[in-house]
């Protein structure tokens, strides 16, 4: 029996995401701007899935911009609103445990005149409040935190840096990240203060490039993509139909059991811990319980390189990433593993195992059997 | 314009009576490459000369270039048909060949007309005398050199009327299986593609061996080895990849031998191995792109102490070559990007830090001694449950 414990990196298609999307792009493919009824009927799931989406976060359709995927909505959120509000400082503010597509358009801007301060994080992974407190200037235009963590699973306090940054200046906007987030806990950017966030279709059922950006009206952005003005001009390029329906149909599918899978989640987390704490030299990376997200845990197995443990596992059909991915010509070492100042030698042994709704008990003792019997095999055969 | 390409090869022409066989692995071959070309061919023999002729519209640089990995080819000329419509039209013919190959017309050159074709009204030297008076009234600023012209205009009267000037070179070397077959060691790494390309160039066919070692090599590093295997078969035609799963081996080595010799040892293993489905296989010798002193295991001592356990020969052809040499090879037969794909091979997962650089062979195999209870099982069941793909 195959076991995905990679949900963090991508996850199965839903079925009934899959239908529709086949559905419209044989039978309803119009272009959701072309004249005729066809474009209307595409245009119809267009219509459909920014209010699906608008109830779910409890905001407005028009608030609702698609796009290609997280990246996209990330480059997005962060280049198109700096330069839009350049005239008022050029300050912004991240943190040391952002996704790449975070760090690396942060990288950029910092190479186009903005300064950039990233906050540093708890050894479990959360942001500093304090430190964002301190961080904040009267010329900080934005700033940018992600919900939940890739790596480690860590809830970052939203709500809470909202309000902060809000007290500071109202004007200084606020973009979150909630690809790995979405789907999985409640997002509500107006209840808490958000002005725009990053969602990513693939990691929640739906099919990959498909992704939303979340803008609250009001809020000055600059578009990043020009052409033929669709989305009002702020998003050029046709429609993504079948996309957009499915990325829908998958947030309303999930949100409308969210409290049962969460807990369910929770519950099947806390088995898997407890189960694996008691295996010798295994580190838990992270929030324990308080302060972690329902499907992410993220261990550390002493003396044993994730890689070599990960094709172990493979080799059981027992799917799962390395924290950190080495390679004997390239090292690549996790910023967040080393922002939350893991030791050294546990660095190259981190694996993710990261639970969809589609997880079970079942699955999860299999991947535990499988690591009860690999790691001190593993563990003979050590490395000079 | 071009319909048809003439092939020249050099050495094959010399091998007296066995050049029948080696013109016909060459047709083969050629077969085999324009396969994978877009458009339809005829490869034939004709009086000692082998023609590839168009039948459809076909890509031209595609062609080349899938000629260019003929070896035992030495030129390529892309070669126009005329019609036999009298002298007048053939003088016409050649101006606009002239024309259409030659913007630039300030050059020297000379006729070589041949005739295959007897009943042709004018001889060879009559063909050449009229067609260059043609030429010099059409083009006043060319010049007759029939020693050392830039450009030698070939006329040959057939059914059809060839002309060609042109030889885009080609890869030379022999036909490949014109010289028996020989296991190549393929690992993910630079060298071996390459030596496969080289030994294959002297007309040997190949097939290729990789060790994995899961977990410790991924499913991505056999990916990586099996396309590296596609680009030289490219160039040596359709291979057989031996995979060979070598993880109990090397763990069991690791366990009951010094580890400053594992690599070494290993490597014994893997040439044994690599021996065995040779002598399965009908191959002659073995083949490793190994370079004196590249690396601990390839210093002169190392490589006794590996040669040591085979009695079919080992060929070495990058034995002399400094690195940016071979990548330089690598680079022109495509593999090089491929090779650099930073996944982990099987001898460095327990590379020692100080590994022996000057092996004492009675000392190794005192230590494979170590071995002697499971080993020989444990090389069976890495033969029999090793995975055979083709290559194309």
């Amino acid at each position: 029996m195959e076991v995905y414990l990679d949900n963090s990196a991508t996850t199965k298609v839903m079925d009934e995401a899959a239908h529709l999307v086949v559905e419209i792009f044989t039978k309803d493919y119009g272009n959701a701007s072309s004249m005729h009824k066809k474009g209307v009927s595409a245009e119809r799931y267009i219509k459909y899935a920014k209010e699906t989406l608008a109830k779910i976060m409890k905001v407005k359709d028009k608030e609702i911009y698609f796009t290609s995927g997280g990246t996209e909505s990330d480059n997005w959120a962060l280049i198109g609103s700096a330069y839009a509000n350049m005239r008022a400082g050029r300050h912004l503010i991240t943190t040391q445990i952002e996704h790449p597509a975070i760090l690396q358009t942060m990288d950029y801007l910092e190479r186009q005149g903005f300064e950039v301060t990233y906050l540093p994080v708890s050894k479990e992974g959360i942001v500093s409040l304090d430190a964002l407190r301190k961080a904040l200037r009267p010329d900080t235009i934005l700033v940018s935190i992600m919900q939940v963590n890739n790596e480690v699973g860590a809830m970052q306090p939203i709500e809470e840096a909202a309000a902060i940054i809000k007290k500071q200046n109202p004007q200084t906007l606020f973009h979150v990240d909630a690809v790995q987030g979405f789907g999985k806990l409640p997002m509500y950017p107006k209840k808490w203060g958000v002005d725009m966030v990053s969602v990513s279709g693939h990691k929640i059922h739906a099919p990959k490039g498909i992704g939303i950006l979340y803008v609250r009206e009001g809020v000055k952005i600059r578009p990043l993509i020009y052409g033929g003005g669709q989305q009002k001009n702020y998003r050029s390029g046709t429609e993504n139909v079948p996309g957009a329906a499915g990325i829908a149909k998958a947030a309303e599918l999930l949100y409308k059991h969210l409290d049962r899978d969460t807990e369910r989640l929770y519950e099947l987390r806390r088995y898997f811990i407890g189960e694996l704490l008691q295996m010798d030299d295994v580190y838990i990376n992270g929030p324990l319980e308080e302060g972690a997200a329902p499907h992410i845990v993220s261990a550390s197995i002493k003396g044993i390189r994730s890689e070599v443990l990960l094709h172990a596992l493979e080799e059981r059909d027992i799917f799962v990433s390395a924290g950190s991915a080495c390679a004997s010509k390239k090292h690549t070492v996790s910023a967040t593993l080393q922002a939350m100042q893991i030791e050294q030698a546990l660095l190259d042994s981190t694996i993710r195992f990261s639970f969809s709704i589609y997880t079970t008990k079942e699955e999860l003792d299999d991947t535990l059997k499988a690591l009860r019997e690999i790691i001190p095999m593993l563990r003979r055969y050590k490395r000079h | 314009m071009f319909k048809a390409f003439l092939i020249k090869y050099a050495e094959i022409g010399i091998k007296g009576k066995n050049r029948y066989l080696f013109e016909e692995a060459l047709v083969d071959q050629i077969r085999f490459a324009l396969k994978k070309v877009e458009g339809e061919f005829k490869v034939h023999r004709t009086q000692g000369r082998i023609y590839v002729d168009a039948l459809s519209e076909f890509d031209f640089d595609e062609t080349i270039q899938g000629l260019q990995k003929v070896f035992g080819i030495s030129g390529i000329c892309p070669v126009v048909y005329a019609e036999d419509e009298g002298f007048e039209k053939l003088g016409k013919d050649v101006i606009e060949f002239i024309d259409k190959v030659y913007p630039e017309k300030n050059k020297t050159f000379k006729v070589q007309a041949r005739r295959a074709r007897k009943n042709y009204p004018m001889d060879s030297m009559e063909i050449n005398c009229e067609l260059g008076g043609v030429i010099l009234d059409a083009y006043p600023e060319m010049k007759v050199d029939v020693h050392h012209p830039e450009i030698e205009l070939n006329v040959e009267i057939r059914e059809k009327i060839y002309i060609y000037s042109q030889i885009i070179p080609g890869p030379g070397g022999m036909p490949v299986g014109t010289n028996g077959k020989a296991m190549l060691l393929l690992s993910g790494g630079i060298d071996s593609p390459v030596a496969g390309y080289m030994i294959s160039k002297r007309g040997v066919k190949i097939d290729a061996v990789y060790f994995h070692a899961p977990p410790y090599t991924s499913e991505r590093a056999k990916e990586k080895v099996v396309d590296l295997a596609r680009y030289v078969a490219a160039y040596s035609g359709p291979m057989k990849l031996h995979i060979v799963n070598f993880t109990d081996i090397q763990l069991y080595i690791y366990e009951k031998c010094p580890h400053d010799e594992l690599t070494i040892i290993m490597r014994r293993f893997m040439m044994k191995i690599a021996e065995k489905i040779a002598l399965e296989s009908g191959c002659l010798g073995l083949i490793t792109g190994e370079s004196i002193g590249q690396v601990a295991s390839q210093t002169m001592q190392s490589l006794a102490a590996t040669n040591e356990v085979c009695t079919l020969p080992v060929y070495r052809p990058l034995i002399g070559f400094d690195k940016q040499e071979i990548v330089e090879i690598s680079e022109r037969i495509d593999t090089y990007e491929t090779s650099v794909l930073p996944y982990e091979d099987c001898c460095t997962i327990f590379v020692a830090k100080h590994p022996v650089t000057k092996p004492n062979v009675k000392v190794i195999k005192g230590h494979e001694k170590n071995l002697e209870e499971k080993i020989d099982e444990m090389v069976e069941t890495a033969l029999s449950s090793r995975e055979i793909l083709d290559i194309e």
